[in-house]
């Protein structure tokens, strides 16, 4: 997040697009209400009617895979009536014209037959946006997860700068991070081509520094990602895979062929709090510590570095993340010891200017600090660009609408969409333990409009099979209204009936990021007797 | 700022503030019940118990603290005989109406009522009448609504319907029947709830309860702060352990949420102590995983390493770091695959 969640509450507008944020983020959704109980205004546009749409003074039920078209829409209008921030664009930024250029015949009434919404309803939102003095935007994965996610997400930076809303309070473009601690994890060198805090392991410097630091030498070729390591893993490329604490047998795409890939690699390790369905197929499980049982840092959405402290002892022989790890680099030859996370933080910080003031000492004493936080004596940074754009000006790029890598046809009419539930986090792999929340969301379903649902026959409850061109499961149809005609939706987080059989490996040629949000399916009644043996 | 004197002592206070800051500045306690003190912007909204009633020197009424703005000059006096009698006389009169059950009771040693009455040595009410008489309503998976112990701060309206913002509470019925509910008096299970227990956390009664696997008693269990760890947005809480086991969750007032928690924040915990919890590393043996030492789990792992590295190089070696583990886990396993299996094939599912 360019900005802090608590600023939101004094935003004039605020824009949720590609996040269903009263169930994927609560608590800011419940600050986004805040706000409008202090007068802000709602934009929404998602998919589906979600809770914040009762909320919006503009609800834009777009078509998955629309956003870019939309955006472009929303700049067309604001360009064409001269409602863009021009002094800002000025003096904070560059290639305007490439902007103009792209968006200038992308007129509402084009978007609206694309989006599915109404060109009226696409002007109001731009006005909206465009005349608040500080209008923040807030999205997630549905912006994300299509191979033009990156594009989606370029497309809405063009709009927060065309309007001037990068390096103010209560503005920014701010992305809502899945899991608690994925910020951290790429803050952290999580990334194959990156070092802590984005330095690039092709950065010679920098792979000096910590060559120096970890006394060993480094490879500078950047290493594969996720998807690739899962297929290089199937076709034997990869021989040696250690996962720890995730579950891509859940939430992978394609998971026939994560399966598959998993099985053929010669030596897995699985390191988890759980016996996953990925720790099934691992050579080694090592038991892993739950939060509860061990002392570190997250670093939530919004860049904020904040204490885990331990509760209770490990469960049984199960030991903290941090000392398996520092047990296997000493056995690998790497003899330095720790005695404590802090001192793993103090290692952190000597590598990573954005870490550079951050110690647990500071954290103890001000409960949190966010990064960038340079040096010691540093406050931490509630919002970025303040004085100019990180990279100097602000850079406009022309984005085209593209539409997702596949669409509804003959053979798979329908168009499936996936998301979250307020009551279960990614896998379940500790959601599905709590018995009141498997009580309030037991089970995988698919949304289905009650006209689609009557035209294929299906009755609410009933059991359906979907299938697309990567798999297929059973699951239960849930009829509502909340879904349009000829779109359907899935929570991704169960194994049984999973999402992920039917969706789309295609990836963002940039981020790597699968087509989550869309791709084709068929459903049929379970209505022959041999459906039931 | 603003100038005035409580208890005979000179406070200095900023211009908005409220007396019971002003006392606080001062180092002097006033009793609450219904004040929220999280939530600047919403402070004073609520003033229904009068318990923090003090006496301001020129006004013929007591004044409640947590409502009533400071004014330059002001006296005023918190623990005169006719202040602590018109306490006495507010908590006898919410005595009235409430089950003495504390023997029993889960809120025991939390709970704003029974301090308050030990504080001002109150056993039983000199006002007897009828008592409420409510159906006491079990249908949330999470907790409990016992309005007959409802003491009518208002504070878990305040908390649905300002801060969750999900407005499924409302007071209903006027005078000794009305009771915070939602609509219809329906059970909260039909309602919009989205079962976040935001309004749980505040009750300073058991009128809202947590159903709890484990019982405990208030002092029985520890405090230990942390960072909840579900979503991104990084909510600040409590564990309260019993016996080295997690039974209940509390918020803490973070920068990020503000006193709030969401429905798997503030329930979502079992999974910590739960049976199927891994205990022991596990080899597969003859296609089976069986239990090891850890000795036996490093010593396969090393030699697997060392072994792939020799033979085939370090690219034919990779690792999935977690979203889910701590920042110093990540960067311990991102220098593991770097450093000691001498590949840069990290990556994790942030992706999705
Ligand atoms: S649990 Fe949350 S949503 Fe339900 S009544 Fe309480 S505050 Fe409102
Ligand atoms: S239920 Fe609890 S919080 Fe709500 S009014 Fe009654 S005592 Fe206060
Ligand atoms: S309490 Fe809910 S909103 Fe807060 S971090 Fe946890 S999961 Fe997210
Ligand atoms: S605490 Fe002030 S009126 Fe209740």
């Amino acid at each position: 997040m360019t900005n802090s969640i608590a600023e939101v509450v004094n935003s004039d507008v605020v824009f949720i697009t590609g996040s269903n944020t009263t169930a994927g983020h609560p608590v800011i959704g419940a600050r986004i209400r805040q706000a409008k109980q202090k007068g802000a205004k709602i934009i929404v546009a998602e998919p589906r009617v979600i809770d914040l749409s009762s909320d919006a003074d503009v609800f834009l039920q777009i078509m998955p895979g629309t956003n870019v078209a939309l955006y472009n829409a929303m700049m067309n209008v604001i360009i064409s009536e001269g409602l863009q921030n021009s002094a800002y664009i000025e003096e904070r930024t560059e290639k305007y014209d490439d902007l103009v250029a792209a968006v200038s015949s992308f007129t509402p009434e084009k978007a609206a037959e694309i989006c599915g919404v109404s060109a009226d309803d696409i002007r109001a939102a731009a006005r909206l946006y465009a005349k608040a003095a500080k209008a923040s935007i807030f999205y997630s994965m549905g912006v994300t997860q299509h191979t033009t996610g990156t594009e989606g997400v370029m497309s809405l930076s063009n709009l927060t700068l065309l309007c001037g809303n990068i390096g103010i309070e209560s503005g920014g473009i701010n992305p809502l991070r899945g899991q608690n601690n994925v910020q951290g994890a790429c803050d952290m060198g999580g990334l194959p081509g990156d070092l802590t805090g984005y330095q690039k392991v092709a950065n010679p410097d920098a792979l000096a520094k910590f060559e120096k630091a970890w006394g060993v030498k480094l490879s500078d070729k950047p290493g594969v990602t996720l998807t690739e390591i899962v297929h290089k893993a199937g076709h034997g490329d990869i021989k040696f895979l250690y996962i720890m604490g995730e579950n891509p047998m859940v939430s992978d795409p394609d998971l026939n062929h994560v399966e598959e890939a998993l099985k053929n690699t010669e030596f897995l390790v699985v390191q988890d709090i759980f016996l996953t369905e990925t720790a099934r197929l691992a050579d080694v499980v090592l038991p892993a510590a739950s939060f509860a049982e061990k002392e570190g840092t997250f670093s939530n959405t919004e860049r904020r570095v904040q204490r885990v402290r331990k509760a209770i002892e490990p469960i049984g022989n199960a030991k903290a993340d941090w000392v398996i790890l520092m047990d296997i680099l000493n056995r690998l030859g790497i003899e330095k010891q720790y005695s404590h996370p802090s001192e793993i933080m103090a290692e952190i910080a000597s590598l990573t200017p954005s870490y550079g003031g951050i110690t647990y000492e500071r954290l103890d004493q001000l409960g949190s600090l966010q990064w960038p936080c340079p040096t010691t004596d540093h406050p931490g940074t509630t919002y970025l660009h303040k004085a100019a754009i990180a990279r100097g000006k602000g850079l406009f790029k022309g984005i085209e609408y593209k539409p997702s890598n596949e669409l509804p046809d003959q053979e798979y009419p329908f168009l499936l969409t996936t998301g979250r539930v307020l009551y279960h986090y990614h896998t379940r792999t500790m959601t599905g333990k709590v018995d009141g929340l498997n009580a309030l969301s037991p089970e995988s379903f698919i949304e289905i409009n009650p006209t689609t649902a009557k035209e294929l026959g299906v009755n609410d409850g009933a059991k359906v099979r979907v299938s697309s061109r990567r798999g297929e499961i059973a699951t239960v149809a849930k009829l509502t209204r909340t879904i349009k005609q000829g779109v359907v939706f899935m929570p991704f987080h169960f194994s049984e009936g999973a999402a992920n059989m039917l969706t789309n490996p295609a990836l963002d040629p940039i981020s790597k990021i699968p087509e989550y949000k869309v791709c084709a399916v068929r459903i049929e009644p379970f209505d022959r007797v041999s459906d039931y043996v | 700022m603003v100038k005035l004197t409580i208890d005979g002592k000179a406070v200095e206070v900023p211009k908005n503030s409220y007396l019971i800051e002003a006392a606080n500045a001062a180092g002097i306690k006033i009793p609450t019940l219904c004040y929220l003190e999280l939530h600047k912007d919403k402070r004073g909204d609520n003033a229904s118990c009068r318990v923090c009633c003090v006496e301001v020197e020129g006004r013929k009424n007591l004044a409640p603290a947590c409502a009533t703005p400071v004014m330059e000059g002001m006296v005023v006096k918190t623990d005169t005989a006719r202040v602590i009698g018109a306490r006495k006389m507010m908590l006898e009169l919410l005595l009235s109406d409430h089950p003495q059950d504390c023997l029993t009771c889960g809120q025991a040693g939390k709970c704003g009522l029974q301090d308050l009455c030990y504080q001002y040595d109150i056993k039983e009410s000199n006002y007897r009448g009828i008592m409420s008489d409510f159906p006491v309503d079990e249908s949330n998976e999470f907790y409990v609504r016992d309005m007959n112990k409802c003491v009518n701060c208002r504070r878990c309206v305040m908390a649905c319907s300002s801060f969750q913002c999900t407005h499924a509470l409302d007071f209903a019925s006027r005078g000794f029947t009305a009771h915070p509910t939602p609509p219809f008096d329906d059970p909260v299970s039909e309602s919009v709830c989205v079962s976040c227990g935001n309004c749980v956390s505040v009750c300073p009664t058991a009128a809202l309860l947590p159903k709890t696997k484990v019982k405990y008693r208030n002092w029985e269990v520890s405090r230990t702060t942390t960072t909840c760890s579900y979503c991104g947005v990084g909510c600040q809480l409590d564990l309260l352990v019993k016996d080295g086991k997690v039974v209940g969750i509390e918020p803490v007032d973070g920068a990020a949420n503000n006193g709030l928690l969401c429905v798997k924040g503030k329930f979502g915990y079992n999974f910590i102590n739960h049976p199927d919890r891994l205990t022991t590393p596990l080899i597969r043996k003859d296609g089976k995983l069986v239990e090891a030492t850890w000795d036996e789990a490093y010593t396969l792992i090393v030699d697997k390493i060392t072994k792939t590295k020799a033979e085939f190089g370090g690219d034919a070696l990779a690792g999935l770091t977690s979203a889910r583990v701590t920042n110093e886990e990540n960067y311990l396993f991102q220098k593991m695959v770097r450093a000691g299996f001498g590949t840069n094939n990290v990556d994790h599912c942030a992706r999705l």
